[in-house]
C-alpha cells in the first residue's frame, strides 16, 4: 500500500509539472491604432444618435491610452474626447462608465488609486467638453484587467487605458 | 495493458483522497539563496511507532525538518546522513551526533489510533548531553500536520528564544482562466501551503485580504457587484457581511491590532484617502486631506499610527500619521518607489516594495537600525510582502512568466522557499497570526 502511494504521488507531480509546464501562448493583441477620425466632429451635421456609436470611426475608438504612471490626456486623444463629449451632450439621457486600467507594475492597491485618476481625468475632459458629470462614472480595476499578460512595454503600453463602456446610449 | 489504462484512475482516486479537489499540484521547494554558516545544525530522526495502530499518515520529522530549514535559523542533517535511527534520549548515542558537528537532536515516537495522533517527542543538547525539552501533542482529523508544526513550534521557541510561527495560516487569492472566464479564489492554507481550503470564489477580482487578530476572520476586497466593496467574512462559517460599498474605490482594508477597527482607503470623497472604520458603529474618521493617491495603509502595532502609500511627493512613498489624526510624516527615503508596507509585530522592521526602474523587490527597512535596509526578493515584480506573526519570515508574490507565485523568505532574505499552490496565478499573501493549540 505504502509503495502504491508513493508511486502514485510521484504520478501525480510529473502529470501536475507537466501541466505546469505547458506554457499557454500569450500574444500581445494588435498595437492600437492611431486613432483615426475621418469624421472631426465638429463637422458632424446635426446631433449624434446611438447608430453613430457604430457607424462613426472616432465614436467607435473607446479607448484611451495613458503614459507610465501618468494620468494627463495626451493630446492626440483630444478629437476621442470632443466627439464623446459631443455624445453627450447631444444625448442627455446617455451614461457611460470609464473603466480606469494600470499596468502590472506597482503595486495592486496603488493601481487601483491610479486607474481611478486615469478615468478622473477623462472625466474632466469630457467635462470641460461639455459633458455633464451625472453622465459619467468611473471605475478604477487597477491592474486586475490587463489585456495583455507579457511583461514588457509593448504590452504594458496596452494596459494603461481607460475604457469608454456606454451604460444607456 | 489493463494495468495501465486503470493507473489514470486510481491516482485521480488517490488524489481526491490525499488532497480533496484542492492543490492536486502542491508541492513545496527550498531554495537556499545564500550560505547560511551562523544556521543551527539539528538532526530530526524519523520517528518511531508506539503501539500496534496503523503507521502515522502524515511524517513528523519530515514536517519538523521542513519547517525548520524554511526559517533560515536552522540547517538540518539530509536523511541519507541520519546513521542511527533512535527514537528514545535513552538510545542516543551522543558521540555519532558530535561526529556529525549536530548542536541538537530531536527523537520521537508516534501512536495513530482512531484518527487520533499522539506524538512524544525529546529535544537534546547533543554537546552537553542534556534533555531540554519532552512533551507529547496530540491532533486529529485534518490538524495531523499540525502536530509536527507545534513541535516545531515548540523547539524555535527553546533553542532560539522566541515563539514559533510553524502553526499558523495563511491567505491568498488564485486566479485561474482569463477575461469572462477568470474564476478567482480566496483561499486559506497552513503556513507551508498545505490544506487550502476555498473560502471564496468570485468572477470578478478579489484582493487584499487581512486577518482579524483573533484568526477567525478575513477582510478582503471585491469586484463581485462590479464596483470594488470591502467584505468581512468568518472563515469557519463563511458568513459575511459588507463594511464599505461607497462610490469609487473600498480598498486596501487592515483590521487594527484591537479588531476594532479597520483602516481603509476610500475615494467616495473625490479622491482616495485613508480613513478609520470603527466596526461597531460604522463611523469614519478621514486621516488624509491630498489629491496624492493615499492608499494601503496599515498600523503600528501599538495602535497608535497608520504607516500608508502617498504619492504627495510625486513617487510613491511611505508616510505615517496618528491614528487619531495629525499631519503625515515622510519616512521612506531610499528608492524611487515606496509602497505597501508591512510592519512587523514590534514595529522594528518594515517590509515594502521598493522599485527601482522596472524593477520591484521586496526591501526590509529596520527601524531600529536607523533605517537600514535588506533586499529579501530578488525581483523584478515582486509585491504584497506579509510577515510571519514573529516576523522570522515574509510571504511575498512573484511573477514568473505568466504565472504568479508566492515566495516565504527569511527576514534576513537568505533561505527562500517557492509555494506552489495548485494551477493559475496566486497572488496577494497574508499570513495569519498566532493560533490557539
Amino acid at each position: 500500500m505504502n509503495a502504491t502511494v508513493r508511486v502514485s504521488v510521484i504520478a501525480l507531480f510529473c502529470l501536475a509539472a507537466a501541466a505546469c509546464a505547458k506554457k499557454q501562448e500569450v500574444k500581445p493583441p494588435p498595437p492600437p491604432e492611431a486613432p483615426t477620425t475621418t469624421t472631426a466632429p465638429t463637422t458632424t451635421e446635426g446631433a449624434f444618435t446611438p447608430a453613430d456609436l457604430q457607424s462613426n470611426s472616432c465614436l467607435r475608438t473607446r479607448v484611451i491610452y495613458f503614459e507610465f504612471d501618468k494620468s494627463a490626456v495626451q493630446s492626440q486623444f483630444n478629437n476621442i474626447i470632443a466627439c464623446h463629449a459631443k455624445y453627450l451632450r447631444d444625448r442627455p439621457m446617455a451614461r457611460m462608465t470609464l473603466e480606469g486600467n494600470t499596468d502590472e507594475r506597482g503595486t495592486r492597491e496603488y493601481n487601483l488609486g491610479l486607474g481611478e485618476r486615469r478615468g478622473n481625468s477623462v472625466e474632466s475632459a469630457l467635462e470641460a467638453a461639455g459633458a455633464s458629470s451625472d453622465q459619467i462614472k468611473v471605475v478604477s480595476y487597477g491592474e486586475e484587467r490587463p489585456v495583455c499578460r507579457e511583461h514588457n512595454e509593448g504590452c504594458w503600453h496596452q494596459n494603461r487605458r481607460v475604457n469608454i463602456v456606454y451604460t444607456t446610449e | 495493458m489493463r494495468v495501465i489504462r486503470i493507473l489514470p484512475l486510481l491516482i485521480l482516486a488517490l488524489a481526491s483522497l490525499l488532497f480533496g479537489t484542492q492543490a492536486l499540484a502542491q508541492g513545496l521547494t527550498v531554495q537556499i539563496v545564500n550560505g547560511v554558516p551562523s544556521a543551527i545544525p539539528i538532526t530530526v530522526v524519523p520517528f518511531g511507532q508506539q503501539g500496534s495502530g496503523p503507521a502515522s499518515p502524515v511524517d513528523i520529522a519530515q514536517i519538523v525538518s521542513m519547517d525548520l530549514d524554511r526559517c533560515g535559523k536552522f540547517r538540518t542533517l539530509p536523511t541519507g546522513e541520519i546513521v542511527e535511527s533512535p527514537t528514545t534520549g535513552s538510545q542516543i548515542e551522543f558521540a555519532t551526533w558530535q561526529q556529525l558537528k549536530q548542536d541538537y537532536i530531536v527523537v520521537g515516537r508516534t501512536a495513530y489510533d482512531g484518527g487520533v495522533l499522539r506524538a512524544e517527542f525529546e529535544l537534546w543538547d547533543v554537546n552537553k548531553q542534556q534533555q531540554l525539552l519532552g512533551l507529547s501533542i496530540t491532533g486529529q482529523g485534518s490538524d495531523l500536520r499540525r502536530v509536527a508544526h507545534q513541535i516545531a513550534d515548540q523547539i524555535y521557541q527553546k533553542i532560539i528564544g522566541v515563539r514559533g510561527a510553524f502553526d499558523t495560516r495563511i491567505a491568498y487569492v488564485t486566479m485561474v482562466g482569463l477575461g469572462k472566464n477568470a474564476q478567482y479564489s480566496l483561499v486559506v492554507a497552513d503556513s507551508d501551503g498545505y490544506n487550502p481550503q476555498t473560502v471564496v470564489h468570485s468572477h470578478e477580482a478579489l484582493l487584499s485580504p487581512s486577518w482579524s487578530p483573533n484568526g477567525n476572520e478575513l477582510a478582503y476586497v471585491s469586484f463581485e457587484s462590479g464596483d470594488s466593496a470591502i467584505y468581512i467574512q468568518n472563515i469557519a462559517t463563511g458568513a459575511r457581511r459588507v463594511v464599505s460599498a461607497r462610490p469609487g474605490i473600498n480598498g486596501a482594508p487592515r483590521f487594527s491590532p484591537d479588531g476594532k477597527r479597520l483602516v481603509v482607503a476610500l475615494s467616495f470623497q473625490g479622491n482616495v484617502e485613508i480613513y478609520t472604520l470603527d466596526l461597531a458603529t460604522g463611523a469614519l474618521t478621514r486621516l488624509t486631506h491630498n489629491l496624492a493617491i493615499d492608499t494601503e495603509p496599515s498600523w503600528t502595532p501599538d495602535g497608535q499610527n497608520v504607516i500608508f502609500t502617498s504619492d504627495r511627493s510625486g513617487k510613491p512613498q511611505l508616510y505615517q500619521v496618528p491614528a487619531g489624526g495629525g499631519t503625515p510624516q515622510r519616512i521612506t527615503f531610499q528608492g524611487q518607489w515606496n509602497g505597501d508596507v508591512a510592519v512587523s509585530y514590534d514595529g522594528k522592521k518594515l517590509a515594502v516594495v521598493q522599485g527601482n526602474g522596472n524593477v520591484y523587490r521586496i526591501a526590509v527597512i529596520d527601524r531600529s537600525l536607523g533605517g537600514q535596509e535588506t533586499f529579501v526578493s530578488p525581483g523584478n515584480l515582486d509585491e504584497s510582502p506579509s510577515w510571519a506573526p514573529n516576523a522570522s519570515m515574509l510571504l511575498y508574490a512573484a511573477t514568473e512568466g505568466p504565472r504568479g507565485v508566492l515566495y516565504a523568505v527569511s527576514a534576513d532574505g537568505r533561505v527562500r522557499q517557492r509555494l506552489v499552490l495548485g494551477d493559475g496565478d496566486v497572488r496577494s499573501p497574508a499570513w495569519g497570526p498566532y493560533r490557539t493549540p
